[in-house]
C-alpha cells in the first residue's frame, strides 16, 4: 500500500508540476493561478482563519461560511421557518416569527451586521434585516440563535438596515418603499404619492450587556427610496449616511421614472442632534402596532409583545437633523472608509464614482452652502462635498469596502468586476472580473475603522457556466480573491444559499473565544414543562390537552409507550433532552405530525404539538442519529376512538405483565 | 482540463499535509460507537487502577462515615443524569447497575469516569470491554468536581456505607 502510495505521489507531483508549467494564464478573464487551490485549502480537521456571516436574500436566513475554505458551517434560521431545527414549527419559536400581521413564515434577509465597539467588531452579535415584512433580528454569536425579532412600523421595504454605529448604540431601518405613515389614513388614490407618502428611517438603540433591542425613534422624511446606509465613524462618528434614489417620486415604471434625474442624494443624519431633540420632547408621539419578539435562555422560549407606540421627529421641521447631497444616478452603495472622512457614493447608473469629504460637508453645513432645498430638507452642493472623482470605474457601480492600506475595492454589476482604487488620489490600481453580476462584496472587517485586507469576497447574481448545470436555476455563488498582493487573485468559487447579499467576516478566534455555548445546563432550565430526569416524566390531560413531560437521553425516550390518548386530542410533546455533552441533541418527529421535526440541543425542552386525528398506533422516534443504538430510540402512541375507556397510562421498559390489559 | 489539474495538486497537497499533520484526538461521542477506536496513548502510561483524569489517591479522601448531605446530593443529580441509563441495583438498563461499583472499582477510578469518560473509554480495558457490552458510550454529563463526589458518595451509600 505504502509503494503504491509513494508511486501514486510521484504521478501526482509529476501532474501537479505539469499544471503548473502548462497553466500560463490567457487573459485576466480566464486566469486562475497555479497557486490558487494552495491559498484557499484547509486541510480536513484544520479551522478556517475567518467567520463569514452571509444573508440568505431571500431564503430569509443567515449562513455561516468558513473563510479561505468556502465550507458551510452552519444556515440560522432567522425569518423564515426551518423545518429541519424545528423554527417556527416547536410552541416555543413560534413567537419568533410574529408581527402585527400574524405569524410570517418567510421573509428577504438582506445584509448582515455586526455589533461593534470603538468601531470594531465585538463578536457578540449579528444583525439581520427583514426586507418584505419590515423587522429587524439579533442573532446571538454564542449560540448561534435568533435571540430577537422587532417589527418595523411606518414602513415597506426595509432595505437600509441594519448598519450600526460605532459603539452598536443604533442598528438603523430606511424604507426602501415610501409609504403614508400607519398612523395616516393609507386609502388614498396612487396619484397622491408626492403629498401622502413619506420615508421613515428607524432608530433601534441596543442594550451593550443584554443586546436588547428598542425602537428609540424615527425620523420621518420626504417620500423617497432608501436604498443603503452606513454609519460614520471616528470623525464622523455621531452622523449615519443613506443613499436615496427615486428623488421623481415616481410610482410606476420606476426602471425609467426613478431614473431621470442627473443626481439623486446622499442623506446625512446628525444622529446625536436628533438625539437632543428627543430628549427636548420635539419627537411627536403616533399610535402604531409593532411585534417585539424576545427568545429567553432560560425558559428556551420566545414571547412576542404587541408594542403601540413610536416617537416620530420630523426631518423638515427639524432643520438641522437632516441635510442631502446630491450624489450622481441612483446611488446604491453608501459606504463609509475606516478613517471616516471619505464617503463613497455609488451610483447604479453612474460613469463615475463620487467621494465625499466629512470635514468638506462640515464646513458647507456651517457655511450654509446650499443649492436650496428638498422637501424642506437643505441640499448642499455638490462640489462643497466632495472629495473627488474616480473617473471611468466601470460600470454599475454598487458596493465599495476598505482594505488596511488605504485602498477601496468597489463592485461593478453591469461590467462584472472588482475594481480596486486608491482613496486618497482616486486612481485605479486594479481589476479583476467576477463570474458573473457582482453585488456586495465582503473585506474581512471591512466596515471597521480596521480592516483585515487579506482577502476580498463578492457574492454574485448569476453564475451561468460556473457550475454543473440543476435545472432552470442555477446555484447562487461567491468568489474569494486574495487582496494580500498589489493585484487581486481569484482563489476560489463556491455555492451560497438563497441569493446572498451582504456579508462580513471576522477574525475567527473572537467568535471562538466569545464564550461559545456547548450546552444548556439541566439546573438552568426554568421551562415550564421541563422533567429533570425520569422520575419527572408524566403524561397529564387538560380536557383535550394532553401535555406529555418526555425525556431523551442516548438512547430512549421516557416514556416511550403512551395509551389513553383519543382522536381529537391535542398532545404536547415537551421532550427535555438530558444530556450535558457538547453536540448531542436529539430529534422527535412522529407519524402525521403536520409540523417540522423537533431538534432539542443538550439540556434544552422543546415542544411539538401533534392532532390525534385517527384510531390506531403512531411510532415517533429519534430523527439525529446519536449513537450506535439510536435505531432502537423510539416509541409508540395509542390513540383510541373519542370517549373510549382506555385510561391514560405511560410506561418505559415495562414487562407485558405489568402493563394495562385493555 | 487546467482546473482539473489544480483539483489533483491540491488533492495532493491534502495527502501530504494530512500525512505531516497532528494525530487525531480522543474522539468525543459521535453516531456510531461500535467503529473502532485508535489507541492514541502508549498503554504503558496508563493506570488502569487510577484511570485518567485529576483525581487521585491524595486528592480523592473517603470519610470512615457516610456524608449524608453529600450522598442526597449525589442522589439529586443521579435523578436528573445517570438514572435515566443506570439502575441502583446491579441489573444493566443502557449501562450497568451501580449496585457494588464502590468495591469493585477504586474511588479516584469512578471519579475520573465520570468526569472524563470519552478518554476513560478510550484507554481503560475494563470500560472497553464494557463498551462491547453496552454499545453506547457514556455520555459526558459535564459533572463538576464537586457533583462527581458528591455522586460518588451516593454510590458508597448505594452500597451500603452508613
Amino acid at each position: 500500500m505504502k509503494t503504491n502510495f509513494s508511486k501514486i505521489s510521484l504521478i501526482l507531483f509529476a501532474v501537479l508540476a505539469m499544471a503548473i508549467t502548462s497553466c500560463k494564464p490567457k487573459n485576466a478573464g480566464t486566469a486562475v493561478q497555479g497557486d490558487s487551490g494552495n491559498k484557499s485549502f484547509v486541510a480536513p480537521g484544520q479551522y478556517d482563519e475567518f467567520y463569514n456571516f452571509v444573508s440568505g436574500g431571500f431564503s430569509g436566513q443567515m449562513s455561516v461560511y468558513g473563510i479561505p475554505s468556502g465550507r458551510m458551517l452552519k444556515v440560522i434560521p432567522v425569518f423564515s421557518v426551518d423545518p429541519e431545527k424545528g423554527w417556527g414549527y416547536s410552541e416555543e419559536t413560534k413567537p419568533m416569527l410574529n408581527t402585527s400581521h400574524g405569524f410570517v413564515p418567510w421573509d428577504d434577509f438582506h445584509h448582515v451586521e455586526m455589533s461593534q465597539k470603538e468601531g470594531m467588531y465585538d463578536g457578540k452579535w449579528a444583525f439581520g434585516n427583514a426586507n418584505n415584512t419590515p423587522r429587524l433580528a439579533r442573532i446571538d454569536l454564542k449560540t448561534f440563535r435568533t435571540a430577537e425579532i422587532i417589527e418595523l412600523p411606518n414602513s415597506a421595504g426595509n432595505h437600509s438596515s441594519p448598519y450600526g454605529t460605532e459603539n452598536t448604540e443604533y442598528v438603523v431601518a430606511g424604507t426602501r418603499f415610501s409609504v403614508p405613515g400607519d398612523n395616516d389614513n393609507g386609502d388614498v388614490p396612487i396619484s397622491s404619492y408626492k403629498q401622502n407618502f413619506k420615508g421613515h428611517i428607524s432608530f433601534v438603540s441596543v442594550d451593550p450587556n443584554s443586546g436588547d433591542m428598542n425602537l428609540a425613534f424615527q425620523i420621518r422624511t420626504p417620500g423617497v427610496n432608501f436604498d443603503l446606509a452606513r454609519a460614520g465613524k471616528a470623525k464622523s462618528h455621531g452622523w449615519f449616511f443613506f443613499s436615496c434614489y427615486n428623488t421623481e417620486q415616481a410610482n410606476t415604471l420606476l426602471e425609467v421614472n426613478a431614473s431621470k434625474n442627473d443626481k439623486d442624494f446622499i442623506m446625512a443624519v446628525n444622529w446625536k442632534k436628533a438625539e437632543e431633540y428627543l430628549k427636548a420632547g420635539k419627537g411627536v408621539k403616533q399610535k402604531v402596532k409593532y411585534a417585539h419578539n424576545k427568545w429567553n435562555e432560560k425558559t428556551h422560549s420566545a414571547t412576542s409583545t404587541i408594542k403601540e407606540e413610536v416617537i416620530v421627529l420630523d426631518a423638515a421641521e427639524l432643520k438641522d437633523i437632516c441635510y442631502l447631497i446630491p450624489c450622481p444616478k441612483s446611488p446604491h452603495g453608501c459606504d463609509v472608509d475606516p478613517t471616516g472622512e471619505y464617503i463613497v457614493g455609488s451610483g447604479k447608473l453612474a460613469a463615475l464614482l463620487p467621494v465625499f469629504s466629512f470635514d468638506k460637508i462640515q464646513k458647507a453645513i456651517a457655511g450654509k452652502k446650499y443649492e436650496g432645498d428638498y422637501g424642506g430638507i437643505p441640499v448642499i452642493k455638490y462640489e462643497e462635498a466632495l472629495y473627488g472623482e474616480v473617473q471611468k470605474p466601470g460600470l454599475g457601480p454598487l458596493h465599495t469596502e476598505f482594505d488596511d492600506k488605504g485602498n477601496a475595492y468597489t463592485s461593478f454589476f453591469v461590467s462584472s468586476e472588482v475594481v480596486k482604487w486608491n482613496v486618497k488620489d482616486l486612481k485605479v490600481l486594479d481589476r479583476v472580473p467576477t463570474y458573473y453580476s457582482v453585488g456586495h462584496l465582503c473585506v474581512p472587517g471591512g466596515n471597521t475603522r480596521k480592516p483585515y485586507g487579506k482577502y476580498v469576497i463578492a457574492y454574485n447574481k448569476i453564475t451561468k457556466d460556473r457550475y454543473l448545470p440543476t435545472g432552470p436555476e442555477l446555484t447562487q455563488s461567491a468568489q474569494l480573491y486574495d487582496i494580500s498582493g498589489d493585484k487581486m487573485q481569484l482563489i476560489l468559487d463556491y455555492p451560497t444559499i438563497g441569493e446572498p447579499h451582504y456579508a462580513q467576516a471576522v477574525a475567527a478566534d473572537l467568535i471562538r473565544n466569545n464564550g461559545q455555548l456547548k450546552i444548556y445546563n439541566i439546573s438552568e432550565n426554568e421551562h415550564p414543562y421541563v422533567a429533570k430526569g425520569e422520575d419527572q416524566t408524566k403524561v397529564v390531560r387538560e380536557g383535550k390537552k394532553v401535555h406529555v413531560y418526555m425525556t431523551s437521553i442516548r438512547s430512549h425516550f421516557a416514556p416511550d409507550n403512551i395509551e389513553g390518548i383519543q382522536v381529537g386530542d391535542e398532545v404536547y410533546f415537551h421532550v427535555t433532552n438530558l444530556e450535558q455533552d457538547w453536540d448531542v441533541p436529539h430529534g422527535f418527529a412522529i407519524k402525521g405530525a403536520n409540523n417540522g421535526e423537533l431538534l432539542i440541543m443538550p439540556g434544552e425542552t422543546t415542544t411539538l404539538k401533534w392532532n390525534a386525528d385517527r384510531v390506531g398506533m403512531f411510532p415517533f422516534y429519534c430523527t439525529d442519529f446519536c449513537s450506535a443504538l439510536h435505531q432502537e430510540m423510539q416509541g409508540y402512541i395509542r390513540v383510541s376512538p373519542a370517549g373510549s375507556k382506555v385510561p391514560l397510562s405511560y410506561s418505559l421498559n415495562k414487562t407485558p405483565e405489568e402493563l394495562p390489559k385493555k | 482540463m487546467v482546473q482539473f489539474r489544480i483539483l489533483l495538486g491540491s488533492i495532493l497537497l491534502a495527502f501530504l499535509i494530512a500525512c505531516g499533520g497532528p494525530s487525531q484526538k480522543s474522539t468525543a461521542e459521535t453516531g456510531d460507537a461500535a467503529a473502532p477506536q485508535e489507541t492514541q496513548a502508549n498503554p504503558s502510561d496508563y493506570d488502569p487502577d487510577r484511570g485518567a483524569g485529576k483525581f487521585n489517591e491524595e486528592n480523592v479522601v473517603l470519610g470512615a462515615t457516610l456524608d449524608k448531605a453529600m450522598a442526597d446530593r449525589g442522589h439529586e443529580i443521579q435523578k436528573v443524569k445517570c438514572s435515566a441509563c443506570h439502575k441502583l441495583t446491579d441489573e444493566k438498563l443502557v449501562g450497568p447497575g451501580w449496585k457494588g461499583v464502590t468495591e469493585r472499582q477504586k474511588p479516584f477510578w469512578i471519579m475520573n469516569f465520570i468526569t472524563n469518560p470519552d478518554e476513560m473509554i478510550d484507554k481503560d480495558p475494563v470500560l472497553q470491554a464494557q463498551l462491547e457490552l453496552c454499545l453506547v458510550r457514556m455520555p459526558n454529563q459535564n459533572l463538576t468536581d464537586d457533583e462527581a463526589r458528591d455522586i460518588l458518595e451516593f454510590m458508597r451509600e448505594n452500597d451500603g456505607v452508613k
